[in-house]
């Protein structure tokens, strides 16, 4: 039966009623009066009721969805505005198990809800932890603590080479050591924030609660943060965060938590319960009877494909952002595990949120194979500008004129001018955007016209060179390095890049995708983060999947699905899979054509940045889909990859990613052309203030969108599932 | 290597400062000899201990090159110079460090021959037709009451005249000189490294570290070839 | 845009672990002085590619120096001899035009070449196996401000624990030498409180797993440190033999 509760710090009523899976669902209806609420409520428990009667396909899903419009519609006049603009349902294909309760019970009494694995037999379980990063270093080490076997699988050569090492900035976690007020639920409050109202509140208070864990974990396993003369852990402020709950090691935080975990991870491969399998590239998941039971993988230096069965597959594969060729990615950063789970079922949710970085070094040339970052926190003490006119920036450009030399009154500090609360120190999108803004128009300075000044000399006015070079003398040497400029005395060039992608498999409350028995964790899911993510959570999420949530979630699945035998590897669906593997390989060994694999990669980049990358529009979007359709066409006629499958063959390997991406970079631009919103990462030119920021619209795009593949050659299907904001009011950010 | 090399590096300095007594006549140095052999059995002691050290301190040299040899077995192949003109081995490795091996063979082979000339006194060893075994202590040397006049076959031995008598010859000072040149290159880099190994030597000790080693190893240097060249160039003679 | 080179370059091609190997020549005209030596690679292998041949197989991940990934050996230099930076983030304005350039793979038993430059290095992997942690359940730690650390005690853990792992300090040794390589770990663990109660038991396992793997011993030349581009100091190196024969003779083992 359907009831009504208030909440003290909504003003909208709740409708708990029994969903579709027989758990108990509360969900806001929207309304402050009492009785239109009631209505309300009643329609949501009788579409509950209906879908579960019906053995849902997707289109009778839709139906379900169309028909609660329909009944509303005429019966309630008032109601029926928000009825309409309400998202649908969510897609009985997406359910997230959020647990029932105050927000800040439901991780603990879900913990208490999970069925356990008896310690006597977990060690009759295999998993399979696919990657070596933060999370999935940190989730099989923490899985062969429990006593589970764990096979983990990576690409590099070394399971502590993984890409988490390259963060530099810091993790958050919500110790409030430095007794500025901070607390799980600022931490909670301020990432669903940030992600733009997003993501779940659920997943993210329980990322918020388990933070403070993770820092005692690292602390315990020797990484070295930094600390005061008292001995106790520093913080600092990091990414325009009000309180000071960045915990670091110099510039070098994601190498030492990862070394971390590696160090655990290792201590296990020396006991014996994790097998490790280095240099080694997932190409195919493996379902039997609907649920994920093992992997096929290529041995990169023999070319040897082999079959893996376990109880359960995790996938700790990263993001996808080298589907831009240019980004601060590693090289081999790949979305072929993630890809390949979405070909077997597993839904992708959100593939068109990324995130780019205001603060990396300009291309060069055409020679650039990947963009580094340079830290955030530069923009504490540099001011970013472009010069007023385009001719001045011209001359700039031809080195006719020294930047030093052009006048103050020339000089544009536009996100001074436009923000003046926060200036600099805007949001990454908001600086990102901005950067790409004046660029457009003619003013950028770097010969490709693609880069923005990053000014010190102010600061080394005020401070003097000693102080600046004290707190940024490493990021200056780097600059130098990389740039062969001195950034002491000329300021400076940045431009935006891709940084991270928020978007990833869909997963639960447990982190499990739709497909049962098949996880995802860190980077590789889209849970935390929403729409955007916050400085110096990327590390915290990481570890938080991987040591304190997946270990106890992961249970539930393999108690309730028991330890019997693993599939057998020569079972016909292993087969089947090795064998769709090898025509693969041999297709692409075998097309010898004339376009190497790097300059399809480098045009798929292209077309991704110019039309999927920080603003989108809709024409730019179909014809990037088309244009992708031609390429990867192309692709299959003309690829030349030498070399032969049972060597160490780099070529090889490249083509097999780019042939993913190829395909995934499509389903980023469906992604962002069905956001008809601006939100976060994703920026559609067309749902713009008149002042050209970002419009979000809560109406009608508080979902989750999730797509499920059809088969090759069929157009994706969206599924849906609705946020509620049960804690948190969803405001428009606001920056001036 | 470091454990050896401190016994032998003291009984360097020991031996230098015994031998810088022939600066204070022959009496002074025949009576350190005497006392020395008057040892006896502590003597022997002395002598196997430095032996079994040597012993070790070459048995692990040869064992620790054999063993780095085969940490590389395929060698580097190029053999063009860096940009900064160093052969790739000697990235910063000072020519003391990569000639360990080499200075300390040339070093026992001089120790051979150094206790070939005055322990074992093997005849016309230095080329001169003089048979040390015949030089013992003369009447007008003994100074004090104990130190008796030497007889034929029994000792006291002359050192004195033995040194001088030896060091005449210009290719036994001549290799002696250069023996020790290696000995001291080979020291400056051993007393170093010694540090090194044990910690000692650090980024904050490692100039004066450093600096001290190659000033030690020079001390020595000059002090052990002011006794042949004061007796080549005459500033030390038999009476 | 830089200036424009044009060079030779000599690398060692190798088609796997039994092949001999062999210098090849490549020109690689018109390289702007802006590229990445990697860059300037992956430049010469697309020409490779676009003439049908094999390309250059190399190792490179993060390409900002923190992965270590990127091995190999540049005129005779690991990483090519620029101060504190890897090879991938070694730029081409530190060459002149006209030069000859001769790359060669880390070269050490324990590291055998798998193709071209490309190199195994699985045994520093187990090396922290034997022993190279803290020995610490998921979730079963005191409160991370229960312990302190002094700060100069971090800092100096922090700069041993800055090691990439990458293998240069291997590949210059005279001897290959990995004694930097555990010393930065050792010192690592060993420096901060946590790191205590296994100190002994760690200091024998890996020493003893680092003879085992076939590297050869320090003779204190100093070449590692002036190659590790994460500048890690000779010093760790002293600290190690301490904590080493601390270790052989409170566990009775002398």
């Amino acid at each position: 039966m359907a009831s009504l509760t208030k909440k003290e710090n909504s003003p909208y009523w709740f409708c708990c009623f029994t969903a579709p899976d027989g758990t108990r669902t509360k969900r806001s209806t929207k309304q402050t009066d009492k009785d239109k609420a009631l209505l309300v409520c009643r329609e949501y428990e009788k579409a509950a009721s209906d879908a579960k009667k019906l053995v849902l396909t997707e289109n009778q899903a839709k139906k379900v969805i169309s028909d609660i419009k329909e009944k509303v519609l005429p019966r309630v006049e008032v109601v029926q505005k928000n009825i309409v603009e309400r998202p649908p349902y969510t897609s009985p294909l997406l359910n997230s198990k959020i647990p029932t309760g105050p927000i800040e019970e439901k991780w603990n009494k879900h913990k208490f809800d999970l069925k356990l694995v008896n310690p006597a037999n977990k060690r009759k379980y295999e998993v399979i932890v696919v990657g070596s990063g933060l999370a999935g270093a940190s989730a099989a080490a923490s899985l062969a603590e429990l006593g589970y076997n764990v096979n983990c699988f990576c690409y590099q050569d070394s399971p502590r080479r993984a890409h988490s090492i390259a963060a530099q900035g810091g993790i958050n976690a919500a110790k409030n050591y430095q007794n500025d007020g901070d607390s799980v639920y600022r931490l909670f409050y301020d990432t669903v924030k940030g992600g733009d109202y997003r993501s779940r509140e659920a997943n993210v208070y329980r990322l918020a609660q388990v933070s403070v864990n993770i820092i005692d974990q690292c602390a315990a396993q020797g990484v070295p943060f930094a600390r005061e003369y008292g001995g106790l852990l520093a913080n600092r402020s990091f990414g325009g965060a009000q309180v000071s709950r960045t915990f670091y090691a110099r510039g070098q935080t994601g190498q030492q938590l990862l070394l971390g975990a590696y160090s655990a991870l290792s201590r296990q491969i020396g006991l014996g319960k994790v097998k490790m399998h280095t240099r080694t590239e997932l190409l195919d998941v493996v379902l039997v009877d609907g649920q994920a039971k093992g992997i096929v993988v290529r041995n990169m230096v023999t070319g040897e494909i082999s079959r893996h069965s376990a109880h359960a597959v995790v996938l700790a594969t990263g993001g996808y952002g080298n589907v831009f060729y240019l980004s601060t990615n590693a090289m081999g950063c790949n979305v072929t595990a993630t890809h390949r789970a979405y070909k077997r079922g597993a839904a992708f949710a959100n593939p068109c949120y990324t995130q780019i970085h205001p603060t990396c070094i300009p291309v060069s040339g055409d020679h650039q194979s990947k963009l580094t970052l340079m830290s955030e926190s530069l923009r504490n003490d540099g001011r970013v500008w472009v010069p007023k006119s385009p001719s001045i920036s011209e001359k700039i450009r031809n080195g006719e004129l020294q930047p030093s030399n052009v006048p103050e009154a020339e000089r544009d500090y536009y996100l001074e001018r436009k923000y003046p609360s926060f200036g600099n120190l805007v949001p990454r999108d908001v600086a990102s955007r901005n950067s790409k803004e004046v660029c457009d128009e003619g003013r950028g300075v770097v010969s490709s016209g693609l880069g923005v000044y990053l000014d010190f000399s102010d600061s080394i006015n005020r401070m003097g060179e000693a102080a600046v070079r004290e707190r940024y003398g490493n990021l200056f040497d780097m600059y130098e390095k990389i740039t062969g400029s001195n950034a002491y005395q000329n300021p400076m060039t940045i431009y935006p890049a891709v940084h991270y992608t928020m978007g990833g498999l869909w997963v639960d409350y447990n982190l499990m995708s739709n497909v049962p028995g098949l996880f995802a964790i860190g980077e590789a899911n889209f849970s935390d983060h929403g729409a955007n993510r916050l400085g110096a959570s990327a590390l915290m999420q990481g570890l938080a999947d991987g040591y304190f949530v997946l270990p106890y979630t992961i249970g539930e699945y393999l108690a309730e699905s028991g330890w019997g035998d693993c599939p057998d590897i020569e079972s016909s669906e292993f087969l089947d899979a090795e064998k769709a593997v090898r025509n693969r390989i041999n297709k692409l060994l075998s097309i010898k054509g004339k376009r190497t694999p790097t300059s399809f990669h480098r045009e798929l980049g292209k077309i991704m940045w110019e039309n999927c990358g920080m603003s989108r529009n809709e024409s730019g979007l179909k014809s990037a889909i088309s244009k992708l359709s031609e390429l990867r066409e192309e692709f299959w006629g003309n690829l030349n990859v030498p070399g032969e499958k049972e060597s160490l063959n780099q070529s090889l390997e490249l083509a097999g990613r780019v042939s993913d991406f190829l395909e995934f970079g499509q389903l980023m631009c469906r992604d962002a052309l069905q956001r008809e919103e601006s939100c976060g990462g994703h920026f559609r030119e067309e749902h713009s203030t008149p002042e050209g920021e970002a419009k979000r619209d809560d109406e009608n795009f508080a979902f989750v969108g999730a797509w499920e593949h059809k088969g090759d050659g069929n157009e994706p299907v969206l599924h849906k599932e609705a946020l509620e904001y049960e804690e948190v009011k969803m405001t428009q950010r606001s920056y001036k | 290597m470091a454990i050896t090399g401190v016994g032998l590096f003291g009984f360097i300095i020991a031996h230098l400062l015994g031998n810088l007594l022939v600066f204070a006549g022959p009496a002074a140095l025949n009576e350190y000899a005497k006392k020395l052999h008057d040892l006896g059995p502590l003597l022997w002691v002395a002598r196997l201990g430095l032996l079994g050290m040597v012993g070790l301190h070459i048995w692990s040299a040869i064992k620790l090159t054999a063993a780095n040899k085969q940490a590389r077995e395929v060698p580097y192949k190029s053999d063009v110079l860096p940009v900064d003109g160093h052969r790739r081995d000697d990235i910063a490795v000072k020519f003391a460090a990569r000639t360990m091996i080499f200075s300390g063979l040339i070093i026992v082979a001089f120790a051979f021959y150094h206790l070939a000339h005055y322990t074992w006194k093997v005849p016309q060893i230095n080329g001169i037709h003089d048979d040390f075994e015949t030089y013992y202590v003369q009447a007008d040397m003994v100074t004090s009451a104990n130190f008796t006049e030497g007889e034929q076959g029994k000792n006291p031995v002359d050192v004195y005249r033995m040194v001088v008598t030896g060091f005449k010859v210009p290719w036994v000072t001549g290799f002696y000189v250069i023996s020790v040149a290696l000995l001291c290159i080979h020291l400056s880099h051993g007393l170093s490294a010694m540090l090194q190994t044990l910690g000692i030597k650090n980024k904050n000790t490692e100039k004066w570290v450093d600096k001290g080693a190659v000033i030690f190893a020079t001390l020595l240097f000059l002090g052990y070839i002011s006794i042949p060249l004061s007796i080549i160039f005459e500033f030390v003679k038999l009476k | 845009m830089g200036k424009l080179l044009n060079l030779k370059l000599r690398v060692w091609r190798q088609d796997n672990a039994e092949d001999s190997g062999r210098f090849e020549e490549y020109d690689a005209k018109g390289v702007d002085t802006d590229m990445s030596f990697l860059e300037m690679l992956d430049v010469v292998n697309e020409d490779l590619l676009e003439d049908g041949k094999e390309p250059i197989a190399f190792d490179s991940d993060c390409r900002e120096g923190i992965c270590g990934t990127c091995s190999m050996v540049i005129n005779g230099t690991p990483h090519g001899g620029q101060k504190g930076t890897t090879a991938c983030q070694l730029h081409m304005r530190q060459f002149s035009d006209g030069m000859t350039i001769t790359i060669e793979p880390w070269r050490a038993s324990a590291f055998p070449v798998q193709r071209d430059l490309v190199v195994n290095r699985s045994a520093f992997d187990r090396i922290q196996q034997s022993g190279g942690f803290i020995s610490v359940r998921s979730g079963s730690v005191p409160d991370a401000n229960a312990t302190p650390v002094a700060k100069e005690d971090a800092d100096l853990a922090m700069d041993a624990a800055q090691c990439i792992g990458c293998g240069a300090c291997v590949a210059a040794c005279k001897n290959a030498s990995a004694m930097l390589f555990v010393a930065a770990k050792l010192s690592h663990l060993s420096l901060v409180p946590q790191g205590q109660p296994e100190r002994e038991r760690r200091a024998l396992a890996m020493v003893q797993k680092m003879d085992e793997e076939g590297f050869g011993s320090c003779t204190v030349t100093g070449s590692c440190e002036a190659v590790c581009p994460k500048e890690i100091s000779l010093d760790f190196i002293a600290r190690m033999n301490r904590e080493y024969g601390m270790a052989l003779i409170r566990k009775g083992t002398v």
